[in-house]
């Protein structure tokens, strides 16, 4: 990253260049969002390796990954929407409403899975251009959008499934067309020598690499950090604003059509009333993860370290012998710390350092 | 200094040719008349100077012009056409770079992610197309120096240099991709006298490139080093729209004080 700093200036330049100051390895890499989590995430495996005994074996660790999968998955959308300024407390429901209209579209049609699956798709995209659209429009604070989304929706996902099927739950959807490639796809595995590789663990890496490619190597990242750090200079030097930002709402319906989609074709049914409280997993994913709640920071690594701390606490409580229950205060001190760390990075990275 | 403006400068241009041509317009937002009747034009190599009290009109006047905000009354030209602009691209577009009082950086962004904000380099085409983030690294230390300012590290965030140096990568980067038409928002009211001298330095150099230049300010000294041309704004309208040739500096500071406002204020002062 510093060998252009390093090259000697051209002549018609001022001859300064004693002045240039190559930052020290220690500097850079505070000002690195996802060096808290990952200090944070190597801490809590020793310290699972140390006191859960069944955490120490690939198999335990790859369960771990596909927990983390699940959640991680959508964090990466949330924590690009967090990156470009915006929040989605929908992203939660939005899982489940994919997997319901997918599952009573096609039995109560009769029809091919695939079609139901597409459609669905289709519809979180427009709830994700509704979100983004209203947020744009009415410049109303996406918090209070989403939160009238997620109602929203929680009340049309148990309201709707009981007027359907008479029940809060679907039919069981695996006899039917389609189902076959459907599960290949979103909820299949594959083992490796002893261990069972859940296919969400690829799509999430996929997903990370993607997002971390698009974030820092293209101009839409260069917008989404800039829409999200100060808008009004973004708009000003031409850079679509709304967008910018309607794109990564629907990027987040996108994801959360995706994992709904692995929800309903792993156990062939879905519940009207699930994912509502996932949306807070997410946004802690993000934000443990080294993301500013105000935008304009973070990286799709950190988000990712962020899902594996989530997946890793969840079921090492359960692996150390532990009551479960207390999974959820452990969750609370972890975004407490970072976001405490967050500010003090924050800090440090906007201060003048050299000179 | 110059070689960054005569090779951007768009080579089409013609001294004395009018770029933007203004004839009464006006701006109001909802029942508020922001802006009245102004008839103003940008020559291509002069500096047009609009002077003005806060709350004058000056911020309105550019935002029409930079696509901020259209304007609602009157006909703006642009190369002869009429035009309003809907956004800031459009503006851009025709060549038109404006460089914002509020310094318009994204403070947590590199140094070189700012430069390049909105006009990114790519290697081929596509929302895919990655960055050429060697090049652009190299081209924004390059026109930085240019300005005689050497940043620590182009991979620091804006928000750790000095208001003076991010005003300077602020002009660097309108300098760079703006080749016909320059608008500088109050650039040297933040700035030391030192870092004042580098920006008129730099607006002379774009005006003897062939650019046109608006300069806003509330500094008549600063604007008199520079101008080619005049317009003192108060509430909204013209108070004074002279030529160089027409006009003093003592004249220029004596409107900006108040004018007449204030010669009859010192009677009343004087005889009480």
């Amino acid at each position: 990253m510093s060998q252009t700093t390093k090259t000697p200036p051209p002549s018609a330049a001022p001859t300064e260049a004693s002045n240039r100051v190559t930052l020290g390895w220690s500097n850079r890499l505070l000002a690195r969002p996802e060096v808290g989590a990952l200090v944070a995430a190597v801490v809590i495996l020793i310290f699972f390796l140390i006191v859960a005994p069944a955490f120490r074996s690939p198999a335990s660790f790859f369960t771990v990954l596909y927990a983390s999968s699940t959640i991680g998955i959508v964090a990466v959308g949330v924590g690009m929407l967090m990156i470009g300024g915006e929040f989605d407390l929908s992203a939660g429901v939005i899982v489940t409403t994919a997997a319901l209209f997918n599952a009573m579209f096609c039995y109560q049609l009769g029809i091919n899975l695939w079609v139901g699956a597409i459609l669905s798709l289709v519809f979180c995209l427009a709830i994700g251009f509704v979100n983004g659209y209203l947020v744009m429009r009415t410049g109303i604070p996406s918090f209070l959008i989403t939160l009238g989304t997620f109602f929203v929706l929680q009340g049309a996902n148990l309201g709707v499934t009981k007027l359907v099927t008479g029940s809060v739950s679907t039919p069981n959807i695996n006899q039917m067309d389609g189902y076959q490639t459907l599960k290949a796809i979103f909820s299949s595995s594959f083992r490796i020598g002893s261990v069972t590789v859940e296919i969400t663990v690829i799509w999430w890496l996929l997903f990370v690499a993607f997002s971390a490619f698009i974030l820092q190597r293209t101009k839409i990242g260069n917008w989404i950090y800039a829409v999200g750090g100060n808008a009004d200079s973004a708009r000003a030097v031409g850079v679509p604003v709304r967008a910018v930002k309607i794109g990564l709402f629907m990027t987040v319906s996108f994801l959360g059509w995706f994992i709904g989609m692995h929800t309903l074709y792993k156990f062939d049914t879905v519940q009207a009333g699930n994912g509502i409280g996932n949306e807070f997993l997410y946004i802690i994913a993000a934000v443990v993860g080294g993301t500013l709640l105000t935008g304009g920071f973070g990286n799709a690594v950190g988000v990712a370290i962020g899902a594996f701390i989530f997946g890793m606490t969840s079921l090492c409580i359960v692996y150390a012998g532990w009551d479960p229950n207390w999974f959820r205060a452990f969750l609370g001190v972890m975004l407490l710390l970072a976001v405490m760390v967050n500010l003090y990075v924050k800090t440090l990275s906007t201060t003048r350092k050299v000179g | 200094m110059t070689d960054t403006l005569s090779e951007h400068a768009d080579h089409e241009l013609h001294d004395g040719e009018p770029l933007i041509e203004m004839s009464n317009v006006g701006k109001a937002y909802g029942a508020i008349r922001a802006l009245k009747g102004i008839n103003l034009t940008v020559h291509a190599g002069e500096v047009t100077c609009v002077l003005g009290d806060n709350g004058a009109g000056k911020s309105t006047l550019i935002k029409i012009m930079s696509g901020l905000h259209p304007h609602n009354e009157g006909v703006m030209k642009v190369d002869g056409k009429e035009m309003t602009f809907g956004s800031p691209r459009e503006s851009l577009e025709h060549g038109i770079a404006t460089v914002y009082q509020d310094l318009a950086v994204v403070s947590l962004m590199e140094v070189w992610r700012n430069f390049f904000l909105g006009s990114e380099l790519t290697s081929g085409r596509g929302p895919l197309a990655t960055l050429r983030i060697a090049e652009m690294k190299r081209i924004a230390d390059e026109e930085l120096r240019k300005m005689g300012i050497v940043v620590k590290d182009i991979d620091q965030p804006i928000g750790t240099l000095s208001g003076g140096q991010r005003q300077c990568v602020a002009i660097a980067r309108a300098v760079y991709f703006g080749a016909r038409v320059l608008i500088l928002d109050e650039p040297t009211a933040a700035l030391g006298v030192k870092q004042s001298g580098v920006v008129l330095k730099y607006t002379a150099a774009a005006r003897s490139a062939g650019l046109g230049v608006v300069f806003i300010t509330h500094n008549p000294h600063h604007a008199y080093l520079v101008g080619n041309q005049f317009v003192i704004l108060k509430l909204g309208e013209a108070v004074l729209d002279k030529k160089r040739a027409d006009v003093t500096l003592d004249e220029l500071t004596r409107q900006m004080a108040g004018g007449d406002e204030l010669t009859e204020l010192s009677h009343e002062l004087l005889n009480s």
